[in-house]
């Protein structure tokens, strides 16, 4: 086979394979980072962050607006301090709600900001004071199964 | 007893040995690769022997893994009715594990063993002493082209068998099955992560695609030369390039996803 057919084969085939790449990093995975653009750091602290990870989404009215950048334990407050970035085209107001939902029944927790009516917006590094931890399935249960109990309790007294 | 003891020290030495030789070799290779690219028309032509010859097969074998994956997946799947979520199941998959390995197990058959006889029979026919005679150093001159063709055409090649699995497995469920092809490709994309997956899974692939062509040049470079000494370092390589391939997978993926 001549050398020139050869190359040509040859830049064929690189050519596929970095349309392949192109194809694996655009169409089917989305290329980290670009889903936010210029962050700010904001952070909240929990009773119970439950199932929540490092790079879980931020929410606000069920649209992308972060991500959790870190997670780690305050000794002092014997809390969960959630560390996470938010998109710089969005503000929140100083008495914005930080929850931790689930979307779905069985599907992966996220980070739920309930925006307030405060003027005021956070500025990057505060921290939001108002959260509420994430629904514990079990304390759920045993919240429910204690509430029937004291009821079947009173039901013969009456 | 002693028999024994005696076996299982000269297996050790003999082990430790072997990876000493590989090392170095490995550190030749290195050494003179500047040497073989200044003819880089060497290269090119391994390229097109590994890369090329092996496209049809990994293209084929990977619209077929996809095709299994999006059957299997959306029979799992539908059971928690979540089929939508079969176009994330086949493209994790694929780019974390099958891809690589898959590719990678192809790759040293079709490609390896076909460098290992080629090294072999050089070797036997005495090309590489007559290569050394005339003052052409037989490493640059025909082992490092081939090293180099199979470092470079096999995260090609990974990235190909991930492509055509993804296309096969959306031909199942999109095409014949009916799954919203919206509702497949925004799960997809909304579960895989550039950095950590595809890029992972290029990471792997040029790590095996290193471990296959060093272990093929070596089996070649190192064969008795007979035609029995041939017949056995092809064998060696394909055996040896499998069990590294999955070997090294088991580390890189115990390191890269640490359930996070």
């Amino acid at each position: 086979m001549s050398r020139t057919t050869l190359d040509l084969w040859v830049g064929v085939f690189v050519a596929m394979g970095i349309a392949a790449l192109l194809f694996l990093a655009l169409k089917v995975g989305s290329i980290s980072g670009s889903d936010v653009q210029s962050p700010y750091t904001l952070s909240a602290r929990f009773d119970n962050i439950g199932g929540l990870k490092v790079r879980a989404p931020v929410k606000s009215a069920g649209v992308l607006v972060g991500r959790v950048t870190e997670i780690r334990y305050d000794n002092e407050h014997f809390q969960a301090e959630v560390v996470f970035s938010v998109d710089g085209r969005y503000k929140f107001p100083t008495d914005t709600f930080a929850n931790i939902l689930t979307s779905g029944l069985l599907g992966e927790q996220y980070l739920g900001l309930d925006p307030g009516g405060e003027e005021k917006t956070l500025a990057p590094g505060e921290v939001i004071k108002k959260t509420q931890s994430a629904v514990v399935l079990e304390k759920l249960i045993s919240q429910f199964m204690f509430n029937k109990a004291a009821e079947g309790d009173q039901a013969p007294a009456k | 007893m002693g028999d024994v003891l005696r076996k299982l020290g000269s297996l050790a030495v003999n082990g430790v040995w072997q990876l000493g030789f590989i090392a170095r070799f490995f550190v030749l290779i290195l050494r003179y690769s500047g040497q073989s690219f200044l003819r880089l028309h060497l290269t090119i032509r391994e390229l097109y022997f590994s890369g090329v010859m092996s496209l049809l097969i990994i293209l084929v074998s990977g619209l077929f893994v996809g095709l299994v994956l999006g059957l299997q997946g959306y029979e799992i799947l539908q059971r928690y009715g979540s089929s939508e979520a079969m176009g994330t199941m086949v493209a994790l998959s694929l780019l974390r594990e099958l891809g690589p390995v898959v590719a990678g197990l192809l790759f040293a058959s079709r490609a390896g063993s076909a460098v290992t006889a080629e090294i072999g029979l050089m070797k036997v026919t005495e090309q590489l002493k007559a290569m050394d005679m005339m003052a052409v150093n037989p490493i640059a001159r025909v082992v490092a082209p081939r090293f180099w063709g199979g470092v470079v055409s096999m995260p090609l090649l990974a990235a190909l068998f991930s492509t055509m699995g993804i296309f096969g497995g959306w031909l199942i469920g999109v095409v014949f099955i009916g799954v919203d092809d919206g509702a497949f490709w925004s799960q997809m994309r909304a579960a895989v992560d550039f950095r950590y997956d595809v890029l992972n899974g290029v990471f792997k692939s040029t790590v095996f695609g290193v471990a296959v062509a060093l272990i093929a040049v070596f089996e070649g470079y190192d064969c008795v030369p007979t035609a029995e000494g041939v017949s056995r370092a092809i064998t060696r390589t394909v055996v040896s390039s499998a069990l590294a391939i999955l070997a090294l997978d088991f580390v890189m993926t115990s390191f890269m996803f640490r359930g996070l």
